[in-house]
């Protein structure tokens, strides 16, 4: 007899929606795959069914940032035995954090409009802010085989793991020219590592879009992006605010 | 009539992003019909202040994850026309080929993963898998390929990383270039066959509803446009007219609407279309042979002025868009691939871009300082776009639906079914108020 499958769901918040999108890039074979373990029960992007049976995985894509959310966030996690947050929207506040140390962005874009109260938006933040999270995924966009490696480790009850080294370590392996060797500067050097650093092998920086590693060196990084990068002391300054100012320790 | 109707949608499935609908018939008297959009602000026009012209398209792709190839074309050729960056006819061709490549991609999704099950009946792709499993399985074998294709000359199709202002930091071979050719011809194309049954099979099924409007999208005098030329729009009788990229505001007219509090454009009428069926109904002529077949065996003929027919329209566009991009291989393979550097920055100043993007004409515009650093930046998205004429379909809808005496259920799939035949995208949040209904 065969094992009930896993029974999964999608849900999204403030977020572009690629990262579902990477999903269907997944390919018959990856995809038809998962389907003969898991159940996909709720995924609004694609699908008009919803359950309301217990939820065995809930993977959140999106960042928190208006208290409007709370609510959904919370009755997601009271429904679920798992909660991934997956992407770096969700994990870490990705992109959207860069609004983060401005304090005008309402008036820049919505003007006159600016002061009506459904504007309201916070800083963004990730989904731990709102709700426990078990796992963070990182990636803008994720990377499709560190997804599917992952499901499987909670599919098979292995606790799965994000790695703490930096993206240099992967750029080695690969044996990519590093980006300063090309008069260009990078991030990869604090960035945290798992997607296999696809853009310094096409030809462009890291912008550490999963984050950093525990512990960055920031002082070194600033240093780096300015005697080797080449970089403004201003640009080298706000250069890392892209997918990390949530980690920035000056702000 | 003496019935109530109340349509209340929360969170439109099978779209992406938010949306709501609200219809409120009481005596045969429509008392509430709303496209309600409560997307979640993210504010990227302030995001790109302060930022490096290299880091720009990098931030603005990000707006949406389906359409990120179009907002980082439209963002890198906005950043060159306002730093007067050069760009090769090689380059040109590639991202042409690029632009084809997205909008395939994009098209094959939402056909067959978001639009097909409304005509045979299901909730989802998933309960289609026991009973259409070739289908299924060839939709999920062209949706991978057009990641593949896309992905060949921009890294990735979500977020690319070859795509730089001035060109590409990387290319393809022109192996792989020769390889792409060869799966069009020998993989898509069958898939593509058994696409085209399945579509004429269920194109009866397409609600009859007609509401013409204004159509605008782009025109190019080479070719059927996506990548680049001046904004035109058809009018139901008819009439063309066109105008530069950098007027787009002249014809966006972004309004702030009492009723809904959400930003809508119009140009000569209420509202305009933007999308697969206003190419189609502005550029028909320019299509490849091969796509205008599948037009006629659609029966579709420009003027189309029913909306429902945006995702035939789509279909044209697939077969268009495979058949054209195997000249365009053949073209960049007979001069051979050059490694370029990409252009650099000549001058600063402010410039605007257009692309299509598989939802419509997509607008982007950026100011920079000497520094090259980015002052201001906006961005015209077409669902934005769309969302005044969805509105006017709703009404011009309800209206005939509560006539033909329809029940609550069948008007919910009829309006659910039009806001997914305009392949809403509402992510693409930039102008967007977030709405808070309290009823």
């Amino acid at each position: 007899m065969s094992k009930p499958k896993v029974k999964v769901a999608f849900f999204d918040f403030a977020s572009c929606e690629g990262c579902q999108i990477e999903l269907t890039n997944l390919g018959d074979t990856v995809f038809l795959g998962l389907l003969e373990h898991i159940e996909i029960v709720e995924f609004r992007e694609v699908m008009k069914e919803t359950t309301s049976q217990r939820i065995d995985i809930a993977f959140i894509e999106g960042s928190f940032t208006r208290e409007a959310d709370r609510p959904r966030l919370e009755s997601i996690r009271a429904r679920a035995n798992v909660v991934v947050a997956y992407g770096s929207c969700a994990a870490t506040g990705g992109i959207n954090a860069l609004k983060n140390h401005q304090t005008d962005y309402r008036e820049f874009v919505y003007g006159k409009d600016a002061e009506m109260p459904h504007l309201d938006s916070f800083q963004a933040q990730p989904i731990s802010a709102a709700i426990q999270v078990d796992l963070a995924i990182p990636g803008c966009p994720i990377d499709q085989a560190e997804f599917a490696r992952i499901v499987s480790d909670v599919l098979h009850g292995k606790a799965p793991t994000v790695p703490n080294y930096p993206v240099c370590v992967e750029c080695k392996l690969r044996e990519t020219v590093c980006r300063y060797q090309s008069g260009d500067h990078c991030l990869g050097l604090v960035a945290r590592a798992g997607c296999g650093a696809p853009c310094p092998a096409d030809g462009v920086p890291c912008e550490a879009c999963r984050g950093m590693v525990d512990s960055p060196n920031q002082p070194a990084l600033l240093q780096v992006l300015m005697e080797k990068g080449g970089l403004s002391q201003l640009r080298a300054e706000t250069k890392s605010r892209l997918w990390t100012a949530r980690f920035r320790n000056e702000e | 009539m003496t019935r109530k109707i109340n349509v209340n949608v929360n969170h439109v499935t099978r779209v992406e992003g938010h949306g709501n609908i609200v219809v409120n018939v009481s005596n045969g008297k429509i008392e509430k019909c709303e496209w309600q959009v409560p997307e979640a602000p993210r504010f990227f026009e302030a995001m790109v202040r302060g930022r490096h012209y290299s880091e720009v398209a990098r931030i603005t792709s990000r707006i949406c994850g389906i359409c990120s190839v179009g907002h980082t074309l439209a963002s890198v050729k906005a950043t060159e026309d306002a730093l007067g960056i050069p760009v090769t006819r090689q380059t040109i061709q590639l991202r042409r080929l690029l632009k084809h490549a997205e909008n395939f991609d994009s098209h094959i999704v939402h056909v067959l993963f978001l639009v097909a099950p409304d005509l045979l009946g299901a909730k989802s792709v998933f309960p289609l898998l026991p009973t259409h499993p070739e289908v299924i399985k060839a939709a999920l074998r062209l949706k991978r390929f057009g990641h593949e294709w896309g992905s060949l000359l921009a890294g990735r199709t979500t977020h690319p990383t070859r795509v730089v202002p001035g060109g590409f930091a990387e290319l393809p071979t022109e192996t792989e270039l020769a390889t792409l050719q060869e799966r069009l011809i020998n993989e898509v194309a069958p898939d593509i066959n058994l696409v085209l049954e399945v579509v004429s099979s269920l194109a009866p099924l397409f609600p009859a509803f007609d509401r013409p409007t204004e159509y605008m999208a782009l025109h190019d005098t080479a070719e059927y446009g996506l990548y680049d030329g001046c904004i035109q729009t058809v009018m139901p009788d008819g009439t063309k007219e066109q105008w530069k990229v950098d007027e787009y505001r002249k014809v966006t007219n972004e309004y702030v609407n009492s009723q809904s509090t959400a930003k809508w454009t119009r140009n000569k009428l209420d509202s305009y279309a933007a999308g697969a069926l206003a190419r189609f109904n502005n550029n028909f002529q320019q299509l490849h042979a091969e796509a205008k077949a599948v037009a006629k065996a659609l029966g579709m003929t420009p003027l189309v002025a029913n909306p429902y027919l945006n995702s035939a329209a789509q279909v044209v566009e697939t077969v268009h868009s495979m058949h054209t991009s195997l000249q365009l291989i053949d073209e960049l393979l007979s001069t051979g691939l050059r490694q370029e550097q990409p252009g650099l920055p000549a001058q600063h100043g402010a410039g605007s871009s257009a692309v299509e993007v598989p939802r419509g004409i997509l607008f982007h515009h950026y100011s920079y300082d000497q520094d090259y650093m980015c002052l201001q930046g906006d961005c015209v998205i077409p669902t934005n776009q769309n969302h005044a004429n969805i509105q006017l379909d709703f009404e011009k809808l309800v209206l005939e639906l509560v006539a033909a005496d329809k029940s609550e259920a069948e008007m919910e799939l009829a309006l659910e079914m039009l806001v997914r035949a305009y392949d809403p995208c509402i992510s693409c949040s930039t102008h967007y108020l977030n709405v808070k209904f309290v009823r």
